[in-house]
């Protein structure tokens, strides 16, 4: 990787060393410096440092001088000191033994006289990551923490950190955590609290896999005196540690409006800030503050427009970038509230192409009535482009504008002059459109068809346009005089056509054809039979076998087969779920929004991060996230609803009016969440809103369900109910099915007063269902109400039961809520569940 | 959580790099460059800022053709990476004065140590050049700006004006002068990039402004700074679009929307739109701002394209610099795309041209105009021949063009925003600091499509 400099050796400031040799070198010239007295033996030792740090740099592995390098580090030179201390930190893994050799001179630095000595010292210290020094580092760091210096207090709290990652137990025993969290309400430096709150977040979502306490503590981050504590400060810390106070600001559950609000106008003014990062995070805490209030969450939007596009035209080319993915996800779930905007999204000649792409597709997005004309023109215009990728995907663009609008004349014409710009990729791109119009508006076919039939096949080079070409050919066949003949002229050069996906539209357009035009197809037909079954590719040569069958066996059937009658296709299948979406909304200011992923797709389970719901179900203490991931996920799409009605969801809603629970009900500002101000009743009214209605148009399905999975229809008596011991199921399918299965039953049951009493958080009672093979996937609340998710699986048989469970502690009362893939056996479940239930607290 | 931070010449080599939590596999820096050189062989894409390989995301930005790189295992926020990563750009240029290549290599270790104060486990910490300060020990070893081929926005003001002294903005904020004191000067510069696109009838189809408000001190004990802006400035477009092009009667400016540096009090800013600051040392935005009214553009672009013959064709560009005379833009270059099918162009300048030159580039197919300056007031015209491999057919408009143009025009502003004053809180009678303040104009995407 590295040229070769020259006499690096030599320079002054070497930069690029040459090659191995130099190690050997090194060593030498070190060893010689170690014992030296001589007057410019610093600055001899500096230089030698910068050529040991330069190969570090090159990647040369210089582990080999750690010996060296630590009989030189007695040096009171601070820029030397740094250098050792980076080298030792790099390597110190590699040698444990050697690395003991510095804890001498690092401990000394740390009781300096001089706070950055101090400081440095002590990060050094935790820096060395090796196990068997764990001893030496605990003290340093409690000292560390009480230290007058608030850059030593800073660099210790990370310190903890790093220290839990070497021996989790010698943090924990040390009780850093405690003392972390002390600093972190008391600390009169802001950037101590910043890494106090750091350090414990991460300790405790690691701790918390294996500790209760340790998700009580993270709850407890969460918490309203933590937060408003930290937001009162908010203008006192860092950009970047304002960032991290507003993260978790977003994951804090209000009380009520008033709580929302004042936080709002807390923040108001970060919207102005420079650094695109701290509105991003301040628009997460707006929009997740608010999502429970229509009204006030598009006041949001509106709010928060400005300031986007403002940073979008601000700063480096990457910076605006990640707030375009930003803009491009608000974009999707409201285009509504941008089509007044689509000048914003007009590329510019200096966009990279992967802005470009996503410009495309807000303008796809917000185009209606009003601003259809000329974001089509404006499209037109890139068709012609020198970017040859850009240019398809205008196409493709203003072909889906056609598909979503209701007035599509006027963009027909523009795609028919497409076809006249003699280009390939246009004319290939522009006829796969065009047969994706006619399969939704078949009413257009003659216009459409008039142009098509004069284009010529072999102008055109790509598979998919080709197919496209033919499939028109075998489904117009009637229309067009000649196609019977340009079909025939295609089958002869059967074997120069290397794509299987047009041999097989052929196969089906010659297939289509023969049923409307017999007597000119006949000829063709045959040959294109007798080509398919001779020809290499299996499916080919199936679908040839299979249509040579049919017709032998009864033409009529296979008329049937290849021409149905065809209803028009209303809406094309979008290409990503919305349970995705609102993962990805969930995620708002992290990688998930630019990879247009949810992070589960892309990262491992312990790099989740503070953006990600966790989904581990041993883990009890997310149990509490994963609730709100439930909940919020419902509200979310409750709220899209209403911004999106006027548009797309004209059906929904109707379906939704009917359904009992009026809209007002999803609408009313209400905690769903913190339930401490809600009655029970009206919770759960709320929560299961959506998926009462999903289940009314998926009943069907539920059937279906039940019939495939179990392997007998229960008779009767239902035998003794019992439960798979360690079922799996991840939150996403849960809330699917949730939503998708009916309501098998109601029940309301009392629990033992003892167990009322016990019940002080959650995982108490958690742990108690799992002992009966009952697992948590989601909990919250506070006393006295609790809001428990359960699942359970029947033993030998994929059938979920499905529990949604209300207690509050002060009636000793629950309500549940069961739902079951096999409906048959809830009533046996239930019993289960209940006995299980009532048993909480006599053990 | 930053897993490691590094900095790669154009070339691949490190020059840079440091590791702060060791969970990233090794080789990191060789994917990472192997996956920007050929992100998409078949169709020559830009790699994106952002991108995972094998769960390890990389997130880079491209400053003076260096890449800074942060690598993290955890799904974090990407904005919040993408402006530490300039940050951590603009400090080392604070520090360093010049910032490539050169001078990363010559301060490799100073660059450690800024690293070491800048993140802390992953975490970032300070990136306040006046806080860093004072745990730098290093003193940056300066490269001669004078042979360096000039970079960034900054590097304009050295061209033509004398009136701005070309090593200020290349000089280091901590260093000291070779004579021992350091000069008390402030610089303010209102840099905005426009963006125009003219119809093929030369109407204005879209314009915009994005402007900063940049600031680079070097006084002493930071004292307070009141800057006065335009006084009948407003902010926030009335009315449902913030298209909707009304002729603004007055010529009072209207900004859609703006944000400012931390720093920035916003106490008197509604009265008598005066922002009130004590500055940090180093370079920083003081306001950054967007305006979509209807501004006058400082060129007019015409271009033609008619065919002459079975396989020819002729075209005509004119630009017309509709601004004063004593201003004088530089740097201009025009492109405009031509049919794929040209084999050869000849160029025909107008009598008397002085530093223009002109160029066809065959690989992509498209005629390049440079001028050297253009004066206010001032018109140029360049005629070309082209000769094509095969008869065109069609409509030839459809396959040339659009035509982009960019250029740097110094002390020039299309929005008309002002700095009134600029008024530094005084110390004492004979404290008076040199203030700079300067304007300048570039394009960010100027097109006129045919």
């Amino acid at each position: 990787m590295a040229p070769t400099v020259p006499s690096a050796a030599k320079s002054a400031s070497p930069s690029q060393p040459s090659g191995k040799s130099e190690v050997a070198d090194l060593k030498q010239q070190l060893r010689q410096l170690a014992g030296s007295r001589a007057p410019d033996a610093d600055d001899q030792r500096r230089d030698v440092f910068k050529r040991v740090i330069s190969c570090m740099t090159a990647g040369i592995d210089v582990s080999a001088a750690f010996g060296e390098m630590v009989l030189c580090s007695a040096t009171s030179d601070v820029v030397t000191k740094k250098m050792c201390y980076l080298y030792v930190g790099a390597h110190a893994r590699a040698h444990p033994d050697l690395a003991l050799l510095t804890i001498n001179f690092l401990q000394r630095d740390c009781r300096d006289q001089d706070p950055t000595i101090r400081g440095l010292a002590l990060r050094s210290l935790c820096s060395l990551r090796v196990p068997n020094l764990v001893e030496y580092l605990v003290t340093p760091l409690t000292t560390g923490l009480k230290d007058p210096s608030a850059y030593v207090r800073m660099i210790a709290a990370v310190g903890a950190a790093k220290l839990y990652h070497i021996s989790a137990t010698a943090c924990i025993d040390a009780d850093l955590p405690a003392s972390l969290k002390a600093l972190m309400l008391s600390d009169p430096d802001a950037q101590v609290v910043a890494n106090c709150l750091h350090a414990l977040q991460e300790i405790w979502t690691l701790e918390a896999a294996n500790s209760e306490a340790a998700a009580r503590e993270i709850e407890t981050l969460y918490s309203k005196p933590v937060v408003f504590y930290l937001l009162n400060k908010i203008k006192e810390f860092s950009e970047w540690a304002q960032c991290l106070v507003l993260e978790l600001a977003s994951k804090f559950l209000p009380s009520d409006n008033n709580e929302i609000f004042d936080i709002m106008n807390l923040l108001e003014d970060r919207l102005q800030h420079a650094n695109g990062a701290v509105v991003l995070s301040t628009i997460k805490v707006f929009l997740h503050l608010t999502m429970s209030m229509t009204d006030v969450h598009q006041q949001v939007y509106e709010r928060i427009k400005a300031p986007l596009l403002t940073l979008v035209g601000a700063g480096s080319p990457e910076q605006s970038y990640s707030v375009l993915c930003h803009l491009h996800l608000l974009v999707m779930r409201a285009p509504m509230l941008f089509s007044s905007d689509y000048k914003s999204f007009y590329c510019q000649y200096s966009d990279p192409s992967y802005v470009k792409k996503l410009k495309l597709e807000m303008l796809t997005a917000i185009a209606n009535e009003s601003n259809t004309y000329e974001i089509v023109t404006e499209l037109c215009e890139y068709a012609g482009n020198v970017d040859v990728p850009i240019a398809r995907e205008s196409i493709r663009a203003v072909g889906k504008i056609a598909l979503q609008q209701y007035d599509v004349n006027a963009i027909v014409d523009r795609l028919l002059q497409f076809l006249e710009m003699d280009k390939d990729y246009v004319t290939a791109e522009t006829l796969v459109l065009v047969k994706d119009l006619l399969r939704k508006y078949p009413q257009w076919s003659h216009d459409c068809i008039a142009v098509v039939g004069n284009i010529s096949s072999k102008n055109i080079q790509e598979p998919k346009g080709k197919a496209a070409l033919i499939w028109m050919l075998g489904e117009y066949s009637q229309d067009m005089h000649d196609a019977p003949y340009v079909l025939e002229s295609l089958v002869e050069n059967w074997d120069e056509e290397h794509s299987p996906e047009v041999r097989l539209h052929l196969l089906t357009a010659v297939m289509k054809c023969f049923f409307k035009r017999p007597p000119e197809t006949q000829k063709a037909l045959g040959a294109t039979l007798a080509a398919g079954l001779s020809d290499t590719h299996q499916d080919v040569h199936d679908r040839a076998l299979f249509y040579y069958r049919l017709l032998q066996y009864d033409p009529a059937v296979a008329e049937r087969v290849v021409n149905p009658p065809k209803q028009a296709v209303s809406v094309f299948a979008d290409t990503q779920s919305s349970e995705m979406k609102d993962r990805i909304f969930d995620e708002f200011n992290s990688l998930s929004v630019v990879y247009q992923k949810p992070s589960y797709m892309f990262t491992d389970k312990e790099h989740r991060g503070p953006f990600e719901y966790s989904e581990d179900l041993t883990n009890l203490a997310v149990g509490a996230e994963a609730q709100e991931n439930v909940i919020s996920a419902q509200r979310y799409q409750e709220n899209d609803n209403d911004l999106l009605l006027s548009t797309s969801d004209k059906e929904d809603n109707g379906t939704r009016a009917s359904n009992g629970s009026s809209t007002s009900t999803y609408n009313a500002p209400s905690d769903l969440i913190g339930l401490s101000s809600q009655t029970p009743a009206e919770t759960s009214l709320i929560s299961t809103g959506g998926p009462a209605y999903s289940s009314q148009s998926n009943f069907s399905l539920d059937d279906l369900l039940g019939l495939g999975v179990t392997e007998a229809p229960a008779p009767a008596p239902p035998p003794a109910l019992t439960l798979n011991s360690k079922p799996v199921l991840d939150p996403g399918t849960f809330q699917r099915k949730w939503g998708q299965l009916a309501l098998a039953l109601t029940q309301e049951c009392s629990l033992s007063p003892q167990g009322a009493a016990s019940l002080m958080n959650p995982q108490s009672l958690i742990r108690h269902m799992q002992s009966n093979h009952i697992q948590c996937i989601a909990s919250g609340g506070q006393p006295p109400n609790y809001k428990f998710f359960f699942y359970a699986q029947k033993d030998g048989a994929t059938a979920f039961f499905l529990v949604e469970c209300i207690v509050n502690t002060a009636s000793a009362k629950a309500q549940l809520k069961i739902k079951a893939d096999d409906g048959t056996a809830a009533e046996a479940f239930s019993t289960l569940f209940q006995s299980a239930l009532s048993k909480f607290g006599l053990s | 959580m930053i897993s490691q931070f590094f900095v790669l010449s154009q070339r691949g080599d490190h020059i840079v790099f440091r590791d702060y939590r060791g969970e990233v596999p090794k080789g990191s820096a060789e994917i990472f460059f192997r996956k920007v050189k050929f992100w998409n062989d078949d169709e020559a894409e830009e790699a994106p800022p952002v991108f995972n390989v094998d769960g390890v995301n990389y997130i880079h930005v491209k400053v003076a053709g260096l890449f800074f790189v942060v690598t993290t295992m955890v799904n974090v926020s990407p904005s919040l990476l993408l402006e530490l990563l300039q940050r951590i750009a603009r400090v080392t240029k604070d520090y360093l004065g010049v910032l490539n290549e050169d001078s990363l290599r010559k301060n490799f270790i100073l660059v450690y140590e800024l690293l070491d104060e800048v993140i802390d486990f992953g975490y970032p910490q300070t990136t306040s050049t006046e806080v860093l300060k004072s745990y730098i020990f290093n003193e940056p070893i300066m490269v001669d700006a004078g042979r360096l081929p000039p970079l960034g926005p900054a590097a304009m003001f050295m061209q033509g004006t004398k009136r701005m002294p070309g090593t200020a903005v290349t000089k280091s904020v901590v260093a000291n002068e070779p004579g021992g004191k350091k000069r008390e000067e402030i610089f303010v510069d209102i840099i905005e990039r426009i963006s125009v696109t003219f119809s093929s009838s030369g109407y204005i189809l879209t314009s915009e402004i994005d402007g900063t408000i940049q600031m680079k001190s070097y006084l002493t004990g930071n004292p307070e700074i009141r800057l006065a802006l335009n006084e009948d400035l407003s902010i926030g477009r009335t009315g449902s679009s913030s298209y909707d092009y009304r002729s603004s009667s007055g010529g009072a400016v209207i900004l859609d929307d703006c944000n400012f540096h931390e720093s920035v009090h916003l106490d008197s800013f509604d009265i008598d739109r005066t922002l009130t600051l004590i500055p940090p040392d180093g370079e920083f935005a003081v306001m950054n701002y967007r305006m979509t009214q209807e501004f006058k553009p400082p060129f007019r672009v015409t271009a033609l394209i008619e065919e002459a013959g079975p396989s020819r064709a002729e075209v005509l560009l004119k630009i017309r610099a509709d601004f004063s005379a004593n201003v004088t833009a530089n740097t201009i270059t025009v492109q405009m795309p031509v049919p794929s099918y040209t084999m050869r162009a000849s160029f025909e300048l107008e009598a008397g041209a002085v530093g223009q030159t002109t160029d066809f580039k065959e690989g992509s197919r498209r005629l390049e105009w440079n001028l050297k300056k253009i004066v206010g007031g001032s018109e140029h015209t360049l005629r070309a021949k082209l000769t094509f491999s095969q008869e065109s057919h069609g409509n030839i408009t459809k396959e040339a063009g659009p035509v982009n143009m960019n250029f740097t025009i110094p002390m020039y502003n299309a929005s008309k925003l002002q700095v009134r004053y600029l008024q530094i809180a005084k110390k004492s009678k004979t404290y008076n600091p040199y203030r700079w303040v300067r304007y300048v104009t570039q394009a960010n995407s100027y097109v006129a499509r045919l």
